[in-house]
């Protein structure tokens, strides 16, 4: 992986009363990510890379492997939501 | 009532005046334009900001007209934000000064949509009908050094189809994160400018591969979206991503659309939020039941593959070229009625294009009529 994940500029993660779900707002429109894709997104912080991330969830989260995480931030990166520091 | 599972909005485009220091031929706003003594005032804009995030509304796009030309602004973009919005201001950048964006981003703007009419600025100000390009740019560098992303926008028509590539390389210089080259859509004041805005399938060939390969070279940096005139199309736009399904428009005086356009569907009951609650004109009013989900379609639409992409296509649209607003899009090659379509196309001049009718009124200027003439005989 190229490097440490982070929320593109203009990109926010919140949590919507409304709908009980994680939301991604950007300027192309709105995103519910599923519960992983949230738990990722929340550790992106352009200071972990994926070793670092995957090691956090697995705090939280039994059988998380790096992979799974890489994977979830790359198409992550497709929609446009992350990109790498 | 049709029987849909109806969803909560998600975005609601907030136009906060239709005055506009810009007199674009291919405005899309209303023929009939609301007064500044109609426009909601702060107060009720406050009320619908409430309104809208309480239905479910997630984005807010600050619209217009000008919405720098309402001094409230800086409190609805507050309110907005403070809801938990995403906020974002469309404006032609006329007025927007690092001090009052450095204010709207401390108040929580998330994001900025600027105009831009044409590549350089001998063209950009005939097409705009005032002097404008330089500030446009100006305007582009304070929201680059607010460190907001930014979104170019830019209308295209056969005045300045030619420009794609110039156009681009002025985002890309501009910084934009994003650029929009959609062609004109013929609604409102547009349609009485059609002649003179419709580009020519030599303009439309000869633009294709060259956004095809900027937007594969700026893959990452610059996200490009190019939409072409619909009138060419084979299919119908997936319009609003079905009627009432998503969004929701308020426009100047409290009226509430479906569409931003849909005041030309003269058969529809409009309701305003001056006079029924927003959460009810979502959910129970006869507007935005009327074309919700696949109820209401006829054929060829009833039974099509299509349907769930593209909804039918434009109900504006439908309504506007065969006075039906519940027939196919005539855009469709499937449609009945794509006779209509071809036959515009058929009539479009080749050369002698008509000139452009600008979006009055215009600003005084020594020579008015001569600007137009040029501007619209490219």
């Amino acid at each position: 992986m190229p490097g440490k994940p982070r929320l593109r500029r203009g990109v926010r993660l919140t949590f919507d009363r409304t709908r009980d779900t994680h939301v991604l707002l950007f300027p192309e429109g709105v995103l519910m990510p599923n519960a992983t894709a949230a738990a990722v997104l929340e550790l992106c912080d352009g200071s972990s890379d994926v070793g670092e991330i995957a090691e956090k969830l697995r705090a939280r989260f039994r059988g998380v492997r790096d992979q799974d995480v890489a994977d979830v931030l790359a198409r992550l990166e497709t929609r446009r939501v992350v990109e790498w520091t | 009532m049709n029987d849909v599972t109806v969803e909560p909005p998600l975005g609601m485009l907030a136009e906060l005046t239709h005055r506009c220091p810009l007199h674009c031929p291919y405005c899309s706003n209303p023929l009939e334009l609301a007064a500044k003594r109609d426009e909601l005032t702060t107060a009720e804009w406050l009320d619908v900001l409430d309104a809208a995030r309480d239905l479910g509304v997630l984005q807010v796009h600050m619209s217009g007209g000008e919405p720098l030309l309402r001094p409230d602004l800086p409190e609805l973009v507050t309110r907005a934000a403070d809801l938990g919005c995403y906020v974002n201001l469309v404006t032609s950048g006329l007025g927007l000064t690092a001090a009052r964006l450095a204010d709207l981003v401390d108040r929580g703007l998330a994001h900025v949509q600027l105009s831009v009419q044409a590549a350089d600025a001998t063209r950009a100000d005939q097409i705009a009908g005032a002097k404008a390009h330089s500030r446009k740019i100006d305007a582009a560098a304070v929201v680059r050094e607010a460190g907001l992303p930014l979104s170019v926008n830019v209308v295209l028509h056969r005045a300045n189809h030619d420009q794609v590539a110039a156009l681009i390389d002025l985002a890309e210089r501009m910084g934009a994160d994003r650029l929009e080259l959609a062609n004109t859509q013929y609604y409102g004041w547009a349609l009485r400018n059609r002649a003179a805005l419709m580009p020519t399938p030599e303009q439309l060939a000869a633009a294709e591969p060259i956004v095809r390969a900027a937007t594969e070279r700026l893959r990452g940096r610059m996200e490009i979206v190019y939409v072409v005139a619909d009138y060419y199309e084979r299919f119908p736009k997936p319009c609003m991503y079905g009627w009432g399904a998503r969004q929701l428009t308020v426009a100047p005086n409290g009226d509430v659309l479906p569409c931003p356009a849909a005041s030309v569907i003269t058969t529809l009951p409009v309701e305003n939020v001056r006079t029924r609650p927003l959460r009810e004109i979502w959910y129970d009013s006869v507007s935005f039941g009327a074309f919700r989900g696949e109820g209401w379609m006829r054929d060829p639409c009833r039974t099509c593959d299509r349907r769930a992409l593209d909804y039918g296509g434009c109900r504006c649209q439908a309504f506007m070229l065969t006075g039906d607003a519940a027939a196919t899009d005539p855009v469709c090659s499937r449609s009945p009625q794509r006779p209509v379509v071809d036959a515009i196309l058929a009539a479009q001049p080749e050369a002698d294009v008509p000139d452009f009718v600008m979006r009055a009124p215009t600003v005084a200027r020594a020579e008015p009529s001569r600007t137009q003439t040029r501007a619209g005989s490219r």
